[in-house]
């Protein structure tokens, strides 16, 4: 055979080679966003200490709940139900913490494991009946939100149970959630003038931001430890099999059922994280907490290249879909334009993602 | 003649009322093409499923390498060394040719004690492998989407072959390629035999049976019409037998034996 190269298959340009990098439209989007902000909003406050933190904070809840819904499409299946599971997890563990009295910890380890048992059996229950993951994380998303409101309802007679923050004083487990890293740092920046400090009150002279929330800590862990498990595991190619083909990936060895219930539980286990970090920061659980979540996770997952289909995808990618939601929601308070245009424009950008991401595929697969 | 790998002895299937199989038997030898022919509906696609431990047999029994053994689920198969290829699901469109390669056996590197899939190894190994079957890649990370159907049927025998296959099952490899496509499928057939392996190639064109295959059995209605070697037998009685005798003998007629 004659060393030869097929004379049909043209080289492929370095930019069409870019182009069909999930990461994409995440990167052009976030480079937009950035730029644009800085054009029209830099002198609102939201590129000093605080508003940093502000959209950083909003980008990070976004950003734990995108993994977990990211990896899940890749592997094929959807799960409508975070946002109640957000709610429904958060109320765990204030009722167990005000109203039985329980130490912080026990009742977040409870939370957890409740989480985990619902994502295993809305998996199970997909891989069962071979019903659309649409449908049964839709009757989950009623059902959990249901019992939300029902509970609290039934046992304090109010929608929102408060009293978390004391009960976590001294706690072991909950300063993982909701404590702040880096505080030293901060302290010694505000010192240095680097970063903004109280100018009077009780606080004068410490830095306005005086450290790192432990929700971004989460995000930018999960975000790593979902990328690296995707892209250079073996469970990260059964990830992607899954969600291709599930049928080819079972002729060949790869456990497609355990893959898709397990990235079930991971969504709960982000959906939990999320619960925890922000019954953590506000000291109480409320009924409405987390509503729309699924949908604006699905949202950023879109934006960061996946294909709804399943099969392609990054955790980058939804990583800085996630943040692009961040920064434009909160960019646009800072610009002082009207919030409610934030939902024209995550309208028009999911559209424009979805296109852009089909005409990817088709380069990827070279149909036509 | 050699003892053989696999012996399927008087294999029956039932599916609730419906009989598939009743009564099929096959054996096949290290290093020949054994051709399974049938029509539609004929029990070939059954009969595979069973010997590659998707359904357990009703009755009869299967030797593999002399010993009876008894598949739970396709794993067990794949680790005794009968690989299957199905004709469209052998590989996925999105992933690279890499990934789809090692889909299912990937290879491992452990760093500060963590398996990390040994992406260099399996992107070398691919390039290699691909060489080897007369399939040029831009790159490992090319997309299987691009590759034709012949290729991908191509990248999955080779990969069967890779990771040890004593026996090999083709479902039909060649029934939705073109010309040029199907010789290139057949030729490769033709390489793993002469590996050592033993092919069992399943189809219902008996052109594509004959320009490869060692001997032919033929399937009909779950019944095995008997097994010929090559030279025994002329296309035509292979079709015949195929398609059960007279129905056809009539078409063929007004078809003027084109068919």
């Amino acid at each position: 055979m004659t060393e030869n190269t097929d004379e049909r298959v043209k080289e492929m340009s370095s930019l069409r080679q870019a182009l069909i990098r999930p990461e994409l439209g995440g990167i052009c989007g976030t480079a937009i966003v950035f730029a644009l902000f800085l054009l029209f909003a830099s002198d609102s406050g939201m590129f000093n200490s605080r508003g940093v933190l502000n959209w950083s904070v909003v980008s990070a809840q976004f950003m734990i709940i995108a993994v977990g819904a990211c990896l899940l499409m890749i592997a094929g299946e959807f799960d409508l139900s975070v946002g109640s599971m957000i709610g429904f997890a958060g109320m765990v563990i204030a009722i167990l913490v005000v109203t039985l009295g329980w130490p912080v910890w026990s009742a977040i380890l409870t939370s957890f494991a409740v989480c985990l048992a619902i994502g295993a059996l809305n998996g199970f229950i997909v891989i069962r009946t071979g019903l659309p993951s649409f449908i049964v994380t839709l009757a989950f998303l009623f059902i959990l939100r249901g019992f939300t409101i029902f509970l609290p309802q039934t046992i304090e007679r109010k929608t929102i149970i408060g009293g978390v923050k004391d009960a976590a004083e001294g706690d072991w487990l909950a300063p993982l959630f909701g404590g702040k890293i880096l505080t030293g740092l901060f302290a010694w920046l505000g010192d240095q003038g680097i970063i903004g400090v109280f100018e009077r009150g009780s606080r004068a002279g410490q830095p306005v931001v005086d450290g790192i929330p432990m929700l971004i800590v989460w995000a930018i862990f999960l975000v790593i430890v979902g990328h690296i498990v995707l892209t250079r595991t073996r469970f990260g190619n059964w990830i992607f099999a899954a969600g291709g083909d599930a049928q080819a990936a079972r002729y060949v060895g790869v456990p497609v059922n355990r893959v898709k219930i397990i990235m079930f539980m991971v969504t709960a286990f982000c959906a939990c994280v999320f619960a925890t970090c922000q019954v953590m920061e506000f000291g109480s659980a409320g009924a409405d907490r987390g509503l729309l979540k699924e949908f604006e996770a699905i949202i950023a997952v879109v934006i960061g290249g996946a294909l709804l289909t399943g099969g392609y995808g990054s955790v980058i990618g939804a990583a800085l879909g996630a943040l692009i939601f961040g920064v434009v929601q909160q960019g646009l308070f800072f610009a002082g334009v009207e919030s409610s245009l934030f939902r024209v424009f995550l309208g028009v950008i999911l559209l424009l993602a979805v296109i852009l991401n089909t005409y990817v595929r088709r380069m990827i697969t070279g149909e036509r | 003649m050699a003892e053989p790998i696999i012996r399927m002895e008087n294999i029956e299937k039932h599916f609730g009322s419906v009989i598939a199989l009743s009564g099929v038997s096959l054996d096949v030898v290290a290093g020949e093409c054994h051709c399974l022919l049938g029509d539609n509906g004929a029990g070939k696609s059954t009969f595979i499923k069973t010997m590659s431990g998707v359904h357990a047999p009703t009755r009869g029994e299967i030797f593999f390498e002399g010993v009876p053994l008894k598949f739970d689920d396709p794993r067990d198969a794949i680790t005794a060394g009968i690989a299957t290829v199905y004709q469209d699901l052998a590989m996925i469109p999105l992933m690279s040719v890499a990934r789809n390669f090692f889909m299912g056996n990937e290879p491992v590197k452990k760093r500060f004690g963590i398996p990390f899939f040994d992406h260099e190894h399996a992107n070398r190994v691919t390039m290699e492998e691909m060489k080897t079957m007369g399939i040029n890649l831009r790159g490992p990370d090319q997309a299987v989407g691009t590759l034709s159907g012949g290729e991908r049927q191509t990248v999955a025998i080779a990969r069967a072959v890779h990771f040890g296959a004593k026996v090999l099952i083709l479902d039909e490899p060649t029934s939705a390629l073109g010309v040029r496509q199907t010789s290139n499928v057949l030729a490769t057939i033709d390489r793993v035999r002469k590996q050592g392996i033993a092919v069992v190639f399943i189809t219902h064109n008996v052109r594509h049976a004959l320009a490869v295959g060692d001997r032919f059995t033929v399937l009909n209605r779950g019944q095995t019409l008997g097994t010929a070697a090559r030279g025994d037998v002329s296309p035509e009685e292979l079709q015949d037998m195929m398609a059960g005798g007279q129905e056809m003998a009539k078409l063929e007629g007004s078809l003027g034996g084109t068919v």
